[in-house]
């Protein structure tokens, strides 16, 4: 073994570590790319603070459940993991609500109902099915923290912006001064679709153009990648409920798709 | 009683909108929207297991969570009802009734992971519904997540031959539609009842 080869044996894995967590911020960000847990996206980014407090909050979540569903990949059966992945997620889902319950109760009261239903959020079903049942533990807490980070950034940059422009204001303090039009529009649902909208078009816009200079083939993987729902555990489901104008598939598809 | 239920019904359908106005169960909302009939076997599968769900949530909460004082296991116990209540009414359904489940069959899956569902529930014991209220607010609820992903599917089909600059191509000309969809329910505010 040359000394090159050693010292890249030796990298790897910090390297690869480092790459998952900005693979989750940037090439995989669960927000604009996979367009995945659109509900707290769109509902509590009324606010840049309630963007940071639902991020964090859903980071904890990613990070503790990847770990723990990594250690016990090879413990659970087949069969039920995705019980036993809910399980866990909903564990800690519990401790996050008692602990801002306890400390912060004002972010509690503005994110309300959102904060169970980190739950069902589909990014953290989705690394568990997709990242953490295949990884060792170093790596898939890795991804969590990724995944979280690309997840808390998405939901500051829209609370900011509609936050700027609803209220003039951004983490409550003012930048347009006293004299600013407030435009509620932006504060209300029907500005938090179109902000979103307007986002992901954005992101898809500097996505081609950054893969304008790369070879084609990696632009086509990049806007399969684009086509959302790609990571979404019931993606195959979704599918075929699309496809097959409302017929059920067989009974065997159905018997493996339940595990689902 | 008429009117109480009758207040429930417009507040759950337009008022509270469940995906326009409380952003819950946005995924399948986009995601099985393409065409109008798939839409519409997914706004009944999701009404029946609201109704369902909320029902049995309710009895989960009052008797066994607040009975023996596990009010903090509500989250970890609700989804997991919801996930067997879905099982059942699949294994339900194919046996007892061919049509309805080779209708309602494929979008049962998908709803364990909708939130509307579990956020339903949750909301119902938050608003300190009594059983009555909790069952109908639950499908008032599903008929007004119907409406709105009905409607939204009718939208998208036009939207799919009109002229888009390619970055808003998708999901982004579709949020952009679900916005003005959004803003003509925001006007239901209004209403007094």
């Amino acid at each position: 073994m040359t000394v090159q080869e050693a010292d890249l044996v030796k990298k790897k894995p910090k390297r690869s570590g480092m790459k998952v967590i900005l693979n989750g911020i940037f090439r995989e960000n669960p927000i604009f790319v996979l367009v995945l847990g659109t509900c707290p996206t769109l509902a509590v980014t009324v606010s840049a603070y309630n963007g940071l407090g639902m991020g964090l909050a859903t980071t904890f979540v990613l990070v503790c459940s990847n770990l723990v569903i990594s250690l016990l990949r090879k413990i659970v059966p087949e069969k039920v993991r995705i019980p036993i992945y809910v399980t866990v997620i909903a564990a800690f889902v519990s401790i996050v609500q008692m602990i801002m319950t306890a400390w912060l109760p004002e972010l509690n009261e503005a994110l309300g109902v959102y904060i169970p239903l980190i739950v069902v959020n589909c990014i953290i079903l989705a690394r568990a099915e997709a990242f953490a049942s295949k990884n060792n533990a170093w790596h898939s807490t890795m991804d969590g923290l990724g995944m979280g980070i690309g997840f808390t950034l998405a939901l500051v940059i829209m609370g900011s912006i509609r936050e700027l422009i609803g209220l003039g204001t951004v983490f409550g303090m003012s930048v347009f001064g006293a004299a600013y039009p407030q435009a509620i529009f932006f504060v209300l649902p029907a500005g938090g679709f179109l902000t979103f909208g307007f986002l992901i078009g954005a992101f898809n816009a500097i996505m081609t153009m950054n893969t304008r200079r790369t070879n084609r083939r990696e632009r086509e993987r990049r806007s399969a990648a684009t086509a959302a729902c790609s990571a979404c555990p019931a993606k195959l489901i979704c599918e075929s409920a699309q496809n097959g104008d409302g017929i059920a598939p067989e009974k065997e598809a159905i018997g493996e798709e339940r595990s689902e | 009683m008429i009117q109480a239920i009758f207040n429930s019904f417009i507040a759950a359908v337009f008022i509270e909108n469940v995906i326009l106005v409380r952003f819950l169960g946005i995924c399948p909302f986009l995601g099985v929207s393409k065409k109008t009939k798939t839409a519409i076997g997914m706004g009944l599968a999701v009404t029946f297991v609201m109704a369902i769900s909320s029902a049995i949530t309710w009895l989960v909460q009052t008797y066994l969570l607040e009975a023996l004082g596990l009010v903090y296991l509500q989250t970890v116990a609700f989804i997991l009802v919801i996930a067997a209540i879905v099982q059942l009414v699949e294994m339900f359904l194919r046996k007892v009734s061919r049509p309805l489940y080779s209708a309602l069959g494929v979008y049962l899956p998908l709803i364990t992971t909708n939130c509307a569902v579990l956020g339903l529930s949750i909301l119902n014991i938050q608003k300190d519904l009594n059983f009555l209220m909790s069952v109908l607010n639950g499908t008032f609820a599903g008929v007004g997540f119907m409406l709105a992903i009905v409607l939204f599917s009718g939208i998208r089909e036009r939207l799919e031959y009109a002229d888009t600059p390619a970055a808003l191509k998708g999901f982004p000309s579709s949020l952009i539609a679900a916005s003005l969809l959004s803003l003509a329910f925001f006007g239901f505010q209004g209403l007094q009842i």
